[in-house]
């Protein structure tokens, strides 16, 4: 017997079942397919509005800075005065993402690097595929055109989030994965972010910026 | 073998974290969890709803743990990831091992794990000549000081500003040594310069996992410093070492647990990073791990399925009943001589390395009962504590003047005519010798009591009689 068979052994001997039992299989197999939502907050819910205000007043908690642009031509410029204000260096890097490379990039005086990140990066911009107003919270996903390495090796990191991508809660963003990736299907790495990385790990000391990025900036497009 | 324990010393561990100064200065850090949780669950009408929604998951998931399992088996293997099972520490040690060989890995940095701690893995990789280094800013401290983690969520809680500069200059030698490092702020910069080179250079990423999901064969880490992420981004392999109960069905049970973990573990509505990983890097991705692997340990979880301890089971490491214990306390985690500290180590660690070696720990409890009004889960853990006592006493594994003083008390305790008689005696006599100060500053077979503060002497008669004379009062 291998240590597979004999931990499911093991298992089934403790739960006196021999795991061929009809209703059990079923059980678990309805499970899976219906994924109940179980107790989701009201806090989130709401309309495009209510969730808006809510987003912003917690990705606010938790130390995101933000802003508020009318349509994806103002970005660039919105992103070159948050590096500016912030002394940063005028380069950002970014992945292949369609809607940021629309963007008139040419109408500021930021150098464009593309792809994922050495570790020498200062400023990196990404696409949010959705957000969470129930905690402020930011969903990245991994893929051909979104370097997961943009998200924690720069310092400053800088989201761009179209206004109507903003859910109310967990659940919402897994039924627009269900969308994106089909039922039980998930890209490599699925980022919940909420605000910039920090430590309490001396004396219980909150510090930002630990390993991950220092400045979380969220620019919300629409 | 498990990392050698001292858990069968505790009393003597206790004693000697009590004294210690510097130790009970840095203690008072550790409070500051317990207004942080209270806060946030404030915030949250839903939180005890939440948590019984979380235990119903758990039992649910450890009801069909077998079933579970092999779903979550079937989707990583789709994902092009690999599972491997490990029936004890050892077999772990040796699976992650011969992975890091076969990919001629010389160095692993590593994401916070329990699991990882439970098997001694760092000093089995430093053994096999793999440099092994922690990236989450207490548990890199505590490598440096060859210590155990005193607390399963914030592993350096022990230590002072000062220690950790002083470990700092002792290991970072290659560093200007008239720099200054007097602030927590230049600690951490320090630790994030020195550790961004260990990440770049890494060749494998080694994390735990707070929850696997079945639906979708994914790991989930939860972390606020973002070194997890690197650690299992950057590197050409990603090991995932996790134990078999941190499957859930589903996406949404993991965002059941997700809720009560933050609020109940740091105070936070969310941590900074929450991320799911699914399989290796994809065909087209421009980064992350080629190859990615699970290691499950069971180390006897599946033996506590269906059992008494079971419940157990359910704990999502959150540390919530460590933060308002007042046995941890006052004498922090070391004292508990294994892994896992505090009430949940005190129940799981008898399961875990046997109640000869393990059974003092349940003894470290005032059943104050607050572990279990925190608990995310709803473990009874008091009264799982009860049951490791009856099996110690049974097993004649207590110490004998307790064994005795016990028997001695229940002949009395089964007799009632018998044992009012002798406490109206007992009553009487203490009252008469007692008559002079009104207190006792010693008293025979009391030492252990009156070597630290006076007893009151009884003024009247005892509780019973007293209460007879006044249910007939008012009748």
């Amino acid at each position: 017997m291998n240590s597979r068979e004999a931990i499911f052994a093991s298992i089934r001997r403790s739960l006196a079942v021999h795991g061929d039992e009809a209703p059990r299989r079923f059980e678990v197999e309805t499970r899976l397919k219906e994924a109940p939502p179980g107790v989701v907050p009201k806090r989130g819910q709401g309309d495009l509005p209510a969730r808006l205000a809510t987003f912003k007043a917690e990705a606010e908690r938790a130390q995101a800075s933000l802003a508020e642009i009318a349509d994806w031509a103002g970005a660039p410029a919105e992103i070159a005065r948050f590096l500016r204000e912030n002394n940063c260096p005028a380069t950002v890097r970014m992945g292949a993402d369609p809607s940021l490379a629309a963007m008139p990039w040419s109408e500021t005086t930021l150098e464009i690097l593309h792809g994922p990140s050495d570790g020498r990066d200062v400023n990196a911009v990404s696409a949010a595929f959705a957000a969470i107003a129930e905690t402020g919270t930011l969903a990245l996903v991994s893929g051909a055109d979104n370097p997961t390495t943009l998200n924690f090796l720069p310092d400053n990191h800088i989201v761009v989030l179209p206004r109507d991508a903003i859910l109310g809660d967990y659940e919402s963003v897994f039924a627009k994965l269900r969308g994106a990736y089909g039922k039980g299907g998930a890209p490599r790495t699925l980022n919940f972010i909420t605000g910039p990385s920090r430590s309490a790990d001396i004396e219980q000391t909150l510090l930002l910026g630990a390993h991950g990025p220092r400045r979380l900036h969220i620019v919300i497009v629409g | 073998m498990n990392e050698v324990a001292t858990s069968a010393h505790f009393k003597e561990n206790a004693h000697e974290a009590l004294t210690d100064a510097r130790l009970q200065g840095a203690l008072g850090f550790s409070r500051n969890f317990v207004g942080r949780r209270a806060a946030a669950v404030a915030r949250l009408p839903e939180f005890d709803a939440l948590r019984d929604s979380a235990r119903a998951i758990k039992d649910h998931t450890l009801a069909h743990l077998d079933l579970y399992l092999e779903a979550y088996e079937r989707k990583v293997r789709e994902s092009g990831g690999e599972v491997h099972y490990a029936q004890d520490a050892e077999e772990a040690r040796q699976i992650v091992i011969d992975l890091c060989r076969s990919m001629g890995a010389m160095s692993v940095t590593k994401g916070k794990s329990m699991i990882s701690e439970e098997i001694g893995l760092n000093h089995a990789l430093e053994a096999a000549g793999i440099e092994a280094v922690e990236t989450d800013l207490g548990e890199y401290i505590i490598q440096l000081r060859g210590e155990t983690p005193s607390h399963i969520i914030a592993p350096a809680i022990h230590l002072t500003a000062k220690d950790v500069e002083q470990e700092f200059r002792k290991a970072h030698r290659d560093l200007p040594p008239d720099r200054s490092l007097a602030e927590p702020e230049q600690l951490l910069s320090e630790a994030r310069q020195v550790l961004r080179a260990k990440f770049l250079a890494a060749d494998v990423g080694i994390t735990g996992a707070n929850f696997l999901i079945a639906e979708t064969g994914t790991s989930i880490i939860v972390t606020n410093e973002g070194n997890g992420d690197l650690t299992q981004i950057l590197p050409q392999a990603h090991i995932v070492i996790a134990s078999i109960e941190k499957v859930v069905p589903t996406l949404e049970d993991a965002a059941q647990l997700l809720r009560v973990l933050a609020r109940s573990a740091t105070g936070q509505d969310a941590s900074v990073y929450t991320t799911l990983s699914t399989g290796p890097r994809r065909p087209h991705d421009p980064d992350g791990p080629r190859a990615y692997h699970v290691v499950l340990l069971d180390n006897g979880r599946s033996a506590m399925l269906g059992g008494e301890f079971e419940d157990m089971l359910r704990c999502i490491r959150c540390g919530a009943c460590m933060n308002h214990c007042p046995v941890y306390q006052a004498v922090g985690g070391h004292a508990y001589g294994w892994v896992y500290p505090g009430p949940m180590g005190a129940v799981l660690t008898p399961s875990l390395i046997g109640v000869a070696e393990g059974g003092q720990l349940p003894n470290a409890s005032t059943f104050c009962g607050r572990c279990e009004e925190v608990c995310p889960v709803r473990i009874p853990l008091p009264n799982m504590m009860r049951h490791w006592r009856e099996r110690e006493f049974e097993r004649r594994l207590s110490p004998a003047p307790l064994r005795y003083g016990l028997g001695f008390w229940a002949f009395f305790a089964s007799r009632p005519a018998l044992y009012r008689l002798g406490a109206d005696l007992a009553a009487r006599a203490m009252r008469l010798a007692g008559r002079g100060k009104g207190r006792f500053s010693w008293l025979p077979f009391a030492g252990g009591w009156t070597r630290y503060r006076d007893l009151a002497a009884p003024e009247g008669a005892t509780f019973q009689s007293q209460w007879r004379a006044r249910s007939g009062a008012v009748r």
